[in-house]
Protein backbone atom coordinates (compact mmCIF):
# COMPACT_ATOMS: atom_id res chain seq x y z
CA UNK A 1 0.00 0.00 0.00
CA UNK A 2 2.26 2.61 -0.96
CA UNK A 3 1.42 6.22 0.22
CA UNK A 4 1.27 8.82 -2.02
CA UNK A 5 4.81 10.22 -2.38
CA UNK A 6 6.31 7.65 -0.18
CA UNK A 7 9.42 5.59 -0.95
CA UNK A 8 9.15 2.97 -3.15
CA UNK A 9 11.14 0.62 -1.10
CA UNK A 10 10.40 -2.41 -3.20
CA UNK A 11 12.45 -0.74 -5.94
CA UNK A 12 14.99 0.91 -3.90
CA UNK A 13 16.00 -2.33 -2.60
CA UNK A 14 16.62 -3.83 -6.10
CA UNK A 15 19.32 -1.50 -6.07
CA UNK A 16 20.99 -3.17 -3.14
CA UNK A 17 22.78 -6.70 -4.33
CA UNK A 18 23.70 -7.48 -0.71
CA UNK A 19 19.79 -7.44 0.01
CA UNK A 20 19.51 -10.62 -1.78
CA UNK A 21 21.82 -12.48 0.73
CA UNK A 22 20.77 -15.00 3.32
CA UNK A 23 21.96 -15.31 7.09
CA UNK A 24 22.06 -18.52 9.07
CA UNK A 25 21.55 -20.80 6.23
CA UNK A 26 18.41 -19.47 4.55
CA UNK A 27 17.04 -16.49 6.28
CA UNK A 28 16.77 -13.48 4.50
CA UNK A 29 18.94 -10.61 5.63
CA UNK A 30 17.19 -8.30 7.59
CA UNK A 31 19.74 -5.45 8.19
CA UNK A 32 19.05 -3.08 11.63
CA UNK A 33 22.60 -1.97 11.56
CA UNK A 34 22.37 0.98 9.50
CA UNK A 35 23.96 3.64 12.36
CA UNK A 36 27.18 1.62 12.13
CA UNK A 37 27.09 1.94 8.17
CA UNK A 38 24.84 1.66 5.71
CA UNK A 39 24.66 -0.87 2.78
CA UNK A 40 25.98 0.58 -0.60
CA UNK A 41 23.97 0.42 -3.88
CA UNK A 42 25.39 -0.87 -6.92
CA UNK A 43 25.78 3.02 -8.60
CA UNK A 44 28.25 3.34 -5.70
CA UNK A 45 29.78 -0.29 -6.04
CA UNK A 46 29.51 0.54 -9.78
CA UNK A 47 31.24 3.92 -9.28
CA UNK A 48 34.45 2.55 -8.04
CA UNK A 49 34.74 -0.32 -9.64
CA UNK A 50 34.49 2.64 -13.12
CA UNK A 51 37.49 4.33 -12.13
CA UNK A 52 39.88 1.75 -11.35
CA UNK A 53 39.29 -0.26 -14.45
CA UNK A 54 39.22 2.95 -16.79
CA UNK A 55 40.75 6.10 -14.87
CA UNK A 56 42.73 4.64 -12.02
CA UNK A 57 45.38 7.87 -11.53
CA UNK A 58 46.67 10.19 -8.77
CA UNK A 59 45.13 13.06 -8.54
CA UNK A 60 46.19 17.35 -8.81
CA UNK A 61 49.48 16.76 -10.68
CA UNK A 62 49.86 14.98 -13.63
CA UNK A 63 49.25 15.87 -16.92
CA UNK A 64 47.83 13.03 -18.59
CA UNK A 65 44.42 12.23 -19.88
CA UNK A 66 43.98 9.85 -16.48
CA UNK A 67 44.78 12.43 -14.06
CA UNK A 68 42.55 14.73 -15.58
CA UNK A 69 39.37 12.45 -15.76
CA UNK A 70 40.33 11.71 -11.73
CA UNK A 71 40.41 14.88 -10.68
CA UNK A 72 37.55 16.02 -12.15
CA UNK A 73 35.35 13.52 -10.60
CA UNK A 74 36.76 13.64 -7.42
CA UNK A 75 36.22 17.61 -7.31
CA UNK A 76 32.95 16.99 -8.88
CA UNK A 77 32.02 14.96 -5.22
CA UNK A 78 33.71 18.07 -3.60
CA UNK A 79 30.66 20.19 -5.08
CA UNK A 80 28.06 17.55 -4.60
CA UNK A 81 29.03 17.34 -0.90
CA UNK A 82 29.21 21.34 -0.79
CA UNK A 83 25.49 21.70 -2.37
CA UNK A 84 24.22 18.71 -0.18
CA UNK A 85 25.04 20.74 3.01
CA UNK A 86 24.51 23.78 1.34
CA UNK A 87 28.08 25.03 2.52
CA UNK A 88 28.96 28.35 0.79
CA UNK A 89 31.93 27.22 -0.76
CA UNK A 90 32.96 24.13 -2.19
CA UNK A 91 36.21 25.28 -0.76
CA UNK A 92 34.68 24.92 3.08
CA UNK A 93 34.64 21.18 2.39
CA UNK A 94 37.77 18.68 3.29
CA UNK A 95 38.20 14.86 2.40
CA UNK A 96 39.45 12.78 5.54
CA UNK A 97 39.01 9.06 6.61
CA UNK A 98 35.90 9.53 8.38
CA UNK A 99 34.13 11.74 10.73
CA UNK A 100 36.44 10.31 13.69
CA UNK A 101 39.35 12.11 11.61
CA UNK A 102 37.24 14.73 10.57
CA UNK A 103 36.47 15.77 14.46
CA UNK A 104 40.28 15.36 14.95
CA UNK A 105 41.63 17.34 12.84
CA UNK A 106 39.89 20.53 14.60
CA UNK A 107 40.89 19.16 17.49
CA UNK A 108 44.59 19.17 16.38
CA UNK A 109 44.91 22.16 13.93
CA UNK A 110 42.05 24.79 15.19
CA UNK A 111 42.43 23.04 18.45
CA UNK A 112 46.25 23.44 19.49
CA UNK A 113 46.49 26.89 18.10
CA UNK A 114 43.41 28.25 19.91
CA UNK A 115 43.26 26.35 23.31
CA UNK A 116 44.94 27.26 26.34
CA UNK A 117 45.42 26.45 29.96
CA UNK A 118 42.65 26.64 31.84
CA UNK A 119 39.93 27.30 28.79
CA UNK A 120 36.76 25.08 28.66
CA UNK A 121 35.62 23.19 25.87
CA UNK A 122 32.13 22.10 26.17
CA UNK A 123 30.66 18.57 25.13
CA UNK A 124 27.75 16.53 25.95
CA UNK A 125 26.57 12.65 27.51
CA UNK A 126 25.67 11.40 24.46
CA UNK A 127 28.49 11.89 22.32
CA UNK A 128 30.31 8.95 20.25
CA UNK A 129 33.67 8.56 21.41
CA UNK A 130 34.86 10.19 18.26
CA UNK A 131 34.18 13.54 20.11
CA UNK A 132 34.91 12.71 23.14
CA UNK A 133 38.81 11.53 23.45
CA UNK A 134 39.98 14.29 20.47
CA UNK A 135 39.19 16.80 23.47
CA UNK A 136 40.62 14.48 26.07
CA UNK A 137 43.52 14.50 24.50
CA UNK A 138 43.43 18.15 23.57
CA UNK A 139 42.49 19.06 26.88
CA UNK A 140 44.78 17.24 28.82
CA UNK A 141 47.97 18.63 26.11
CA UNK A 142 46.66 22.25 27.05
CA UNK A 143 45.76 21.65 30.87
CA UNK A 144 42.50 23.17 29.47
CA UNK A 145 38.79 21.36 31.14
CA UNK A 146 36.35 19.49 29.62
CA UNK A 147 32.84 19.57 30.84
CA UNK A 148 29.68 17.94 30.09
CA UNK A 149 26.02 18.64 29.50
CA UNK A 150 24.11 16.10 31.07
CA UNK A 151 20.96 14.42 29.88
CA UNK A 152 17.50 14.08 31.58
CA UNK A 153 16.29 10.16 31.53
CA UNK A 154 14.63 10.47 28.82
CA UNK A 155 17.34 10.86 26.95
CA UNK A 156 16.84 15.07 26.43
CA UNK A 157 19.69 17.31 26.54
CA UNK A 158 20.02 19.49 29.56
CA UNK A 159 19.64 22.71 27.95
CA UNK A 160 20.06 24.63 31.33
CA UNK A 161 22.93 23.73 31.44
CA UNK A 162 24.50 24.95 28.45
CA UNK A 163 23.67 28.41 29.90
CA UNK A 164 25.34 27.52 33.08
CA UNK A 165 28.74 27.31 31.17
CA UNK A 166 28.43 29.90 29.02
CA UNK A 167 27.39 32.90 31.45
CA UNK A 168 30.34 31.69 33.79
CA UNK A 169 33.19 33.55 33.93
CA UNK A 170 35.30 30.86 32.83
CA UNK A 171 36.00 31.15 29.00
CA UNK A 172 34.52 28.40 26.93
CA UNK A 173 36.37 27.94 23.98
CA UNK A 174 34.59 25.45 21.60
CA UNK A 175 31.25 23.71 22.36
CA UNK A 176 31.09 20.30 20.05
CA UNK A 177 27.82 18.36 20.06
CA UNK A 178 26.14 15.73 17.87
CA UNK A 179 23.23 16.30 15.90
CA UNK A 180 21.90 12.45 16.27
CA UNK A 181 22.73 10.40 19.55
CA UNK A 182 23.72 7.33 18.00
CA UNK A 183 22.50 5.37 20.82
CA UNK A 184 19.45 6.91 21.83
CA UNK A 185 18.40 8.40 18.36
CA UNK A 186 17.86 11.96 19.99
CA UNK A 187 17.82 14.88 17.81
CA UNK A 188 19.30 17.47 19.61
CA UNK A 189 18.31 21.53 19.17
CA UNK A 190 21.84 22.33 17.82
CA UNK A 191 19.73 25.52 16.67
CA UNK A 192 19.58 26.75 19.85
CA UNK A 193 22.97 25.83 21.00
CA UNK A 194 24.68 27.43 17.91
CA UNK A 195 22.78 30.86 18.78
CA UNK A 196 23.22 30.36 22.45
CA UNK A 197 26.98 30.18 21.57
CA UNK A 198 27.27 32.52 18.94
CA UNK A 199 26.27 34.93 21.29
CA UNK A 200 29.14 34.59 23.28
CA UNK A 201 31.45 34.67 20.62
CA UNK A 202 31.87 30.69 20.89
CA UNK A 203 32.87 28.40 17.74
CA UNK A 204 30.52 24.92 17.49
CA UNK A 205 31.66 21.89 16.05
CA UNK A 206 28.54 19.14 14.91
CA UNK A 207 28.93 15.81 14.87
CA UNK A 208 26.66 15.07 11.64
CA UNK A 209 27.72 11.58 11.71
CA UNK A 210 23.95 10.08 12.30
CA UNK A 211 22.31 13.33 11.44
CA UNK A 212 23.27 14.21 7.95
CA UNK A 213 22.82 10.72 6.45
CA UNK A 214 18.95 10.55 7.57
CA UNK A 215 17.46 14.19 7.41
CA UNK A 216 17.68 17.35 5.17
CA UNK A 217 20.90 19.37 6.70
CA UNK A 218 21.61 23.39 5.84
CA UNK A 219 25.24 24.12 7.58
CA UNK A 220 24.33 27.57 6.46
CA UNK A 221 21.03 27.82 7.92
CA UNK A 222 22.18 25.91 10.85
CA UNK A 223 25.06 28.33 10.88
CA UNK A 224 28.02 25.92 12.79
CA UNK A 225 31.60 26.43 12.31
CA UNK A 226 32.41 22.96 12.30
CA UNK A 227 30.68 19.96 10.88
CA UNK A 228 31.57 16.27 10.31
CA UNK A 229 30.01 13.26 8.73
CA UNK A 230 31.20 10.15 7.00
CA UNK A 231 30.21 8.73 3.60
CA UNK A 232 29.67 5.26 5.20
CA UNK A 233 26.86 5.74 6.79
CA UNK A 234 25.15 7.59 3.70
CA UNK A 235 25.11 4.61 1.07
CA UNK A 236 28.89 5.56 0.04
CA UNK A 237 32.08 3.51 0.76
CA UNK A 238 33.81 3.24 3.82
CA UNK A 239 37.14 5.33 4.18
CA UNK A 240 35.62 8.67 3.20
CA UNK A 241 34.96 11.30 5.70
CA UNK A 242 34.26 15.05 5.77
CA UNK A 243 34.48 17.99 7.76
CA UNK A 244 33.23 21.42 6.96
CA UNK A 245 34.36 24.63 8.17
CA UNK A 246 33.68 28.12 7.72
CA UNK A 247 35.57 29.59 5.27
CA UNK A 248 36.99 32.57 7.51
CA UNK A 249 37.59 30.13 10.33
CA UNK A 250 39.54 27.56 7.48
CA UNK A 251 42.06 30.64 6.55
CA UNK A 252 42.92 30.93 10.05
CA UNK A 253 43.67 27.28 10.77
CA UNK A 254 47.41 25.69 11.09
CA UNK A 255 47.71 22.46 9.09
CA UNK A 256 46.34 19.19 9.89
CA UNK A 257 49.05 16.51 8.62
CA UNK A 258 52.21 17.74 6.50
CA UNK A 259 53.52 16.48 3.40
CA UNK A 260 52.68 16.45 -0.83
CA UNK A 261 49.61 17.78 -1.80
CA UNK A 262 48.80 20.25 1.11
CA UNK A 263 52.12 22.49 -0.43
CA UNK A 264 52.22 24.79 -2.77
CA UNK A 265 56.52 25.22 -2.18
CA UNK A 266 58.79 23.11 -0.26
CA UNK A 267 62.22 24.51 0.99
CA UNK A 268 64.41 23.17 3.13
CA UNK A 269 63.17 24.88 6.17
CA UNK A 270 59.96 26.32 4.89
CA UNK A 271 57.11 25.61 3.32
CA UNK A 272 54.45 27.75 1.65
CA UNK A 273 50.93 25.93 1.88
CA UNK A 274 48.64 25.08 -0.32
CA UNK A 275 45.18 26.80 -0.89
CA UNK A 276 42.20 25.68 0.76
CA UNK A 277 40.97 23.08 1.10
CA UNK A 278 43.85 21.45 -0.29
CA UNK A 279 46.32 22.83 2.42
CA UNK A 280 44.11 20.17 5.19
CA UNK A 281 44.44 17.20 2.71
CA UNK A 282 48.02 15.89 3.04
CA UNK A 283 49.07 12.37 1.18
CA UNK A 284 47.09 10.57 -1.68
CA UNK A 285 43.77 10.34 -0.98
CA UNK A 286 40.70 8.03 -0.88
CA UNK A 287 40.39 8.71 -4.56
CA UNK A 288 38.17 5.61 -5.86
CA UNK A 289 36.34 5.71 -2.86
CA UNK A 290 35.52 9.86 -2.64
CA UNK A 291 34.52 8.99 -6.27
CA UNK A 292 32.03 6.25 -5.19
CA UNK A 293 30.57 8.90 -2.45
CA UNK A 294 29.13 11.29 -5.20
CA UNK A 295 27.42 8.23 -6.68
CA UNK A 296 25.55 8.07 -3.20
CA UNK A 297 24.73 11.38 -3.02
CA UNK A 298 23.20 11.46 -6.13
CA UNK A 299 21.21 8.53 -5.16
CA UNK A 300 20.16 10.36 -2.06
CA UNK A 301 19.10 13.47 -3.51
CA UNK A 302 16.71 11.32 -6.47
CA UNK A 303 15.25 10.05 -2.78
CA UNK A 304 15.12 13.42 -1.29
CA UNK A 305 16.28 13.51 2.28
CA UNK A 306 12.59 14.90 3.11
CA UNK A 307 11.37 11.57 1.80
CA UNK A 308 14.40 9.58 3.10
CA UNK A 309 13.53 11.27 6.85
CA UNK A 310 9.23 10.59 6.56
CA UNK A 311 10.51 6.80 5.59
CA UNK A 312 12.57 6.56 9.07
CA UNK A 313 10.04 8.68 11.00
CA UNK A 314 7.10 6.39 10.15
CA UNK A 315 8.87 2.85 10.65
CA UNK A 316 10.17 4.33 13.65
CA UNK A 317 7.19 4.61 15.46
CA UNK A 318 5.76 1.35 13.88
CA UNK A 319 8.67 -0.25 15.78
CA UNK A 320 8.73 1.65 18.35
CA UNK A 321 4.96 0.57 18.75
CA UNK A 322 5.25 -2.99 18.51
CA UNK A 323 8.66 -3.22 20.48
CA UNK A 324 6.87 -1.69 23.72
CA UNK A 325 4.35 -3.94 23.79
CA UNK A 326 7.08 -6.90 24.13
CA UNK A 327 6.83 -8.03 27.52
CA UNK A 328 10.30 -7.12 29.40
CA UNK A 329 11.77 -4.60 26.84
CA UNK A 330 13.17 -1.12 27.80
CA UNK A 331 13.57 1.13 25.30
CA UNK A 332 16.17 4.23 25.63
CA UNK A 333 15.48 7.47 24.19
CA UNK A 334 12.99 10.11 23.11
CA UNK A 335 9.41 8.02 22.91
CA UNK A 336 8.50 10.65 20.42
CA UNK A 337 9.30 10.14 16.70
CA UNK A 338 9.34 13.77 15.94
CA UNK A 339 12.50 14.07 18.44
CA UNK A 340 14.20 11.26 17.26
CA UNK A 341 15.90 9.77 14.25
CA UNK A 342 15.52 5.97 13.13
CA UNK A 343 17.30 4.43 16.01
CA UNK A 344 15.93 2.29 18.69
CA UNK A 345 18.44 1.13 21.98
CA UNK A 346 16.39 -1.05 24.19
CA UNK A 347 17.27 -4.32 26.23
CA UNK A 348 14.69 -6.88 27.34
CA UNK A 349 15.07 -8.64 30.82
CA UNK A 350 18.15 -9.76 31.80
CA UNK A 351 19.57 -10.92 27.85
CA UNK A 352 22.67 -9.82 27.41
CA UNK A 353 22.74 -7.46 23.97
CA UNK A 354 25.50 -10.27 22.83
CA UNK A 355 23.18 -13.18 23.53
CA UNK A 356 20.46 -11.41 22.14
CA UNK A 357 22.43 -10.07 19.09
CA UNK A 358 23.29 -13.82 18.74
CA UNK A 359 19.88 -15.48 18.64
CA UNK A 360 18.53 -12.39 16.38
CA UNK A 361 21.11 -13.59 13.63
CA UNK A 362 19.64 -16.86 13.71
CA UNK A 363 16.64 -15.28 12.06
CA UNK A 364 18.60 -13.31 9.50
CA UNK A 365 18.46 -10.12 11.72
CA UNK A 366 22.04 -8.12 12.13
CA UNK A 367 21.16 -5.69 15.00
CA UNK A 368 24.18 -3.81 17.02
CA UNK A 369 24.82 -4.85 20.65
CA UNK A 370 27.22 -3.55 22.72
CA UNK A 371 28.22 0.10 24.10
CA UNK A 372 27.70 2.10 20.70
CA UNK A 373 31.47 3.41 21.59
CA UNK A 374 29.18 5.54 23.66
CA UNK A 375 30.58 4.47 27.54
CA UNK A 376 29.85 7.86 28.84
CA UNK A 377 26.21 7.51 28.01
CA UNK A 378 25.84 4.04 29.24
CA UNK A 379 26.99 5.04 32.39
CA UNK A 380 24.62 7.39 32.75
CA UNK A 381 21.76 5.19 31.42
CA UNK A 382 23.51 2.44 34.17
CA UNK A 383 23.60 -0.52 31.86
CA UNK A 384 26.59 -2.28 30.30
CA UNK A 385 25.54 -2.61 27.04
CA UNK A 386 22.59 -2.36 25.14
CA UNK A 387 21.10 -3.61 21.75
CA UNK A 388 20.26 -1.05 18.64
CA UNK A 389 18.00 -1.24 15.96
CA UNK A 390 18.92 1.21 13.24
CA UNK A 391 16.76 1.79 9.61
CA UNK A 392 17.56 3.23 6.66
CA UNK A 393 15.69 3.50 3.27
CA UNK A 394 15.60 0.18 2.39
CA UNK A 395 13.63 -1.23 5.23
CA UNK A 396 10.86 -2.56 5.45
CA UNK A 397 7.38 -3.14 8.59
CA UNK A 398 7.60 -6.53 7.22
CA UNK A 399 11.13 -6.30 8.77
CA UNK A 400 10.40 -5.15 11.87
CA UNK A 401 7.44 -8.05 11.78
CA UNK A 402 10.90 -10.39 11.93
CA UNK A 403 12.84 -8.83 14.07
CA UNK A 404 10.18 -8.27 16.80
CA UNK A 405 9.08 -11.98 16.45
CA UNK A 406 13.20 -12.77 17.32
CA UNK A 407 12.74 -10.57 20.03
CA UNK A 408 9.57 -12.75 21.04
CA UNK A 409 11.73 -16.21 20.47
CA UNK A 410 14.52 -14.66 22.70
CA UNK A 411 12.25 -14.05 25.15
CA UNK A 412 10.76 -17.37 24.94
CA UNK A 413 14.15 -18.87 25.20
CA UNK A 414 15.32 -16.86 28.18
CA UNK A 415 12.11 -17.53 30.04
CA UNK A 416 11.21 -14.11 30.59
CA UNK B 1 21.43 -22.35 16.79
CA UNK B 2 20.45 -20.87 19.57
CA UNK B 3 18.70 -23.10 21.36
CA UNK B 4 21.63 -25.13 21.39
CA UNK B 5 23.63 -22.34 22.92
CA UNK B 6 21.25 -20.99 25.45
CA UNK B 7 20.31 -23.94 27.17
CA UNK B 8 19.06 -24.87 31.18
CA UNK B 9 22.50 -25.41 32.53
CA UNK B 10 23.91 -22.14 31.02
CA UNK B 11 20.76 -19.73 31.92
CA UNK B 12 21.09 -21.38 35.38
CA UNK B 13 24.70 -20.64 35.83
CA UNK B 14 24.18 -16.76 33.99
CA UNK B 15 21.55 -16.54 36.80
CA UNK B 16 22.89 -18.35 39.82
CA UNK B 17 26.40 -18.32 39.63
CA UNK B 18 28.49 -20.30 41.52
CA UNK B 19 31.38 -19.12 43.19
CA UNK B 20 31.14 -15.65 42.57
CA UNK B 21 32.23 -12.72 44.71
CA UNK B 22 35.85 -12.06 46.47
CA UNK B 23 38.19 -14.08 48.72
CA UNK B 24 39.00 -12.32 51.79
CA UNK B 25 42.51 -13.63 51.63
CA UNK B 26 44.08 -14.62 47.29
CA UNK B 27 47.27 -15.42 46.13
CA UNK B 28 45.94 -13.87 43.02
CA UNK B 29 43.60 -11.51 41.51
CA UNK B 30 43.77 -11.02 38.11
CA UNK B 31 40.91 -8.91 36.19
CA UNK B 32 40.61 -8.47 32.12
CA UNK B 33 37.76 -7.79 29.39
CA UNK B 34 36.74 -8.38 25.97
CA UNK B 35 36.85 -4.78 24.32
CA UNK B 36 34.58 -6.47 21.40
CA UNK B 37 31.48 -7.21 24.19
CA UNK B 38 32.63 -5.45 27.25
CA UNK B 39 32.58 -9.04 29.35
CA UNK B 40 34.48 -8.45 32.16
CA UNK B 41 36.09 -10.71 34.77
CA UNK B 42 38.08 -11.00 37.55
CA UNK B 43 39.06 -14.06 39.13
CA UNK B 44 40.57 -14.45 42.67
CA UNK B 45 42.41 -17.53 43.59
CA UNK B 46 43.51 -19.19 47.14
CA UNK B 47 46.65 -21.56 46.33
CA UNK B 48 47.60 -24.27 49.23
CA UNK B 49 50.63 -25.65 48.27
CA UNK B 50 49.54 -27.40 44.82
CA UNK B 51 46.31 -27.29 45.04
CA UNK B 52 43.80 -24.46 44.41
CA UNK B 53 42.34 -24.21 47.52
CA UNK B 54 39.74 -21.88 46.62
CA UNK B 55 38.38 -19.70 43.78
CA UNK B 56 35.81 -17.14 43.16
CA UNK B 57 35.07 -14.57 40.14
CA UNK B 58 33.37 -11.05 39.57
CA UNK B 59 32.32 -10.05 36.40
CA UNK B 60 29.44 -8.84 33.75
CA UNK B 61 28.02 -9.83 30.45
CA UNK B 62 26.66 -12.28 28.05
CA UNK B 63 25.42 -15.60 29.10
CA UNK B 64 27.99 -16.96 27.65
CA UNK B 65 31.21 -15.38 29.32
CA UNK B 66 29.01 -15.77 33.00
CA UNK B 67 27.98 -19.25 32.67
CA UNK B 68 31.58 -20.14 31.37
CA UNK B 69 32.92 -18.18 34.22
CA UNK B 70 30.73 -20.10 37.03
CA UNK B 71 31.06 -23.92 35.36
CA UNK B 72 35.17 -23.39 34.99
CA UNK B 73 35.72 -22.58 39.04
CA UNK B 74 33.22 -25.71 39.66
CA UNK B 75 35.79 -27.60 37.38
CA UNK B 76 38.79 -26.60 39.16
CA UNK B 77 38.13 -26.01 42.74
CA UNK B 78 40.76 -27.85 44.75
CA UNK B 79 42.45 -29.36 41.92
CA UNK B 80 46.27 -29.50 41.20
CA UNK B 81 47.99 -26.46 39.74
CA UNK B 82 49.54 -28.48 37.16
CA UNK B 83 46.34 -29.97 35.28
CA UNK B 84 44.53 -26.64 36.00
CA UNK B 85 48.00 -24.85 33.94
CA UNK B 86 47.56 -27.10 31.22
CA UNK B 87 43.42 -26.33 30.60
CA UNK B 88 43.11 -26.23 26.73
CA UNK B 89 40.55 -24.04 25.08
CA UNK B 90 38.78 -27.42 24.19
CA UNK B 91 38.31 -28.54 28.06
CA UNK B 92 37.28 -25.23 28.25
CA UNK B 93 34.09 -25.47 25.53
CA UNK B 94 33.39 -29.26 26.29
CA UNK B 95 33.28 -28.36 29.68
CA UNK B 96 30.67 -25.67 28.94
CA UNK B 97 28.51 -27.63 26.25
CA UNK B 98 29.69 -25.10 23.63
CA UNK B 99 31.48 -26.84 21.06
CA UNK B 100 30.33 -25.05 17.55
CA UNK B 101 30.28 -21.14 18.88
CA UNK B 102 31.59 -18.70 16.25
CA UNK B 103 34.57 -16.98 16.02
CA UNK B 104 32.90 -13.54 17.76
CA UNK B 105 31.40 -15.51 21.17
CA UNK B 106 33.83 -18.33 21.37
CA UNK B 107 35.99 -15.04 23.01
CA UNK B 108 33.22 -14.78 25.30
CA UNK B 109 33.03 -18.20 26.49
CA UNK B 110 37.39 -18.13 26.69
CA UNK B 111 37.35 -15.22 28.67
CA UNK B 112 37.16 -16.69 31.88
CA UNK B 113 40.30 -19.02 30.98
CA UNK B 114 42.33 -16.03 29.37
CA UNK B 115 41.73 -14.75 33.37
CA UNK B 116 42.52 -17.98 35.01
CA UNK B 117 45.97 -18.13 32.56
CA UNK B 118 46.94 -14.64 33.32
CA UNK B 119 46.23 -15.12 37.04
CA UNK B 120 48.25 -17.65 36.99
CA UNK B 121 50.99 -15.78 34.94
CA UNK B 122 50.97 -13.83 38.13
CA UNK B 123 51.29 -16.61 40.33
CA UNK B 124 53.77 -18.39 38.35
CA UNK B 125 56.20 -15.30 37.76
CA UNK B 126 58.57 -15.71 40.43
CA UNK B 127 58.18 -19.33 41.61
CA UNK B 128 58.34 -21.00 38.34
CA UNK B 129 59.06 -18.81 35.36
CA UNK B 130 59.52 -21.27 32.91
CA UNK B 131 55.63 -21.97 33.32
CA UNK B 132 54.86 -18.39 33.43
CA UNK B 133 55.94 -17.75 29.93
CA UNK B 134 53.80 -21.03 28.62
CA UNK B 135 51.42 -19.97 30.36
CA UNK B 136 51.63 -16.17 28.95
CA UNK B 137 51.64 -17.18 25.48
CA UNK B 138 48.97 -19.91 26.00
CA UNK B 139 46.59 -16.97 26.91
CA UNK B 140 47.49 -14.48 23.88
CA UNK B 141 44.66 -15.03 21.16
CA UNK B 142 42.80 -16.23 23.38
Amino acid sequence: MMQKGALNVQKIREDFPILKRKLSGDKPLVYLDNAATTQKPLAVINAIHDYYMNYNSNIHRAVHQLAEEATLEFEKTREKVAKFINAKKTEEIIFTRNATEAINLVAYSWGRANVKKDDRIVITEIEHHSNIVPWQILTSEKRAKLEYVGTDDNGYLKLQEYTNYLESSKKVKLVSVSHMSNVLGTIVPVNDIIKMSHEKGIPVVIDGAQSVPHMHVDVQKMDCDFMAFSAHKMLGPTGVGILYVKEEILEKMPPFIGGGDMIKEVHKYETRYNDLPYKFEGGTPNIADVIGFAAAIDYLNDIGMDKVRDHEVELTGYALDKITGVKGVTVYGPHNTKDRGGVISFNIGDIHPHDLATIMNDHGVAIRSGHHCAQVLMERLDVAATSRASFYIYNTKEEVDVFINALEEARRLFKI
Amino acid sequence: MSDDIYREIILDHYRNPRNKGKLVESDVSIHDSNPLCGDEIDIHLKVDGNNIKDIKFEGRGCAISQASASMLTEMIMGKPLTSVKDLTKEDILENIGLLNLGPARIKCALLSLKVLKLGMVKYYADRDPDSAKKLQSDSTGM
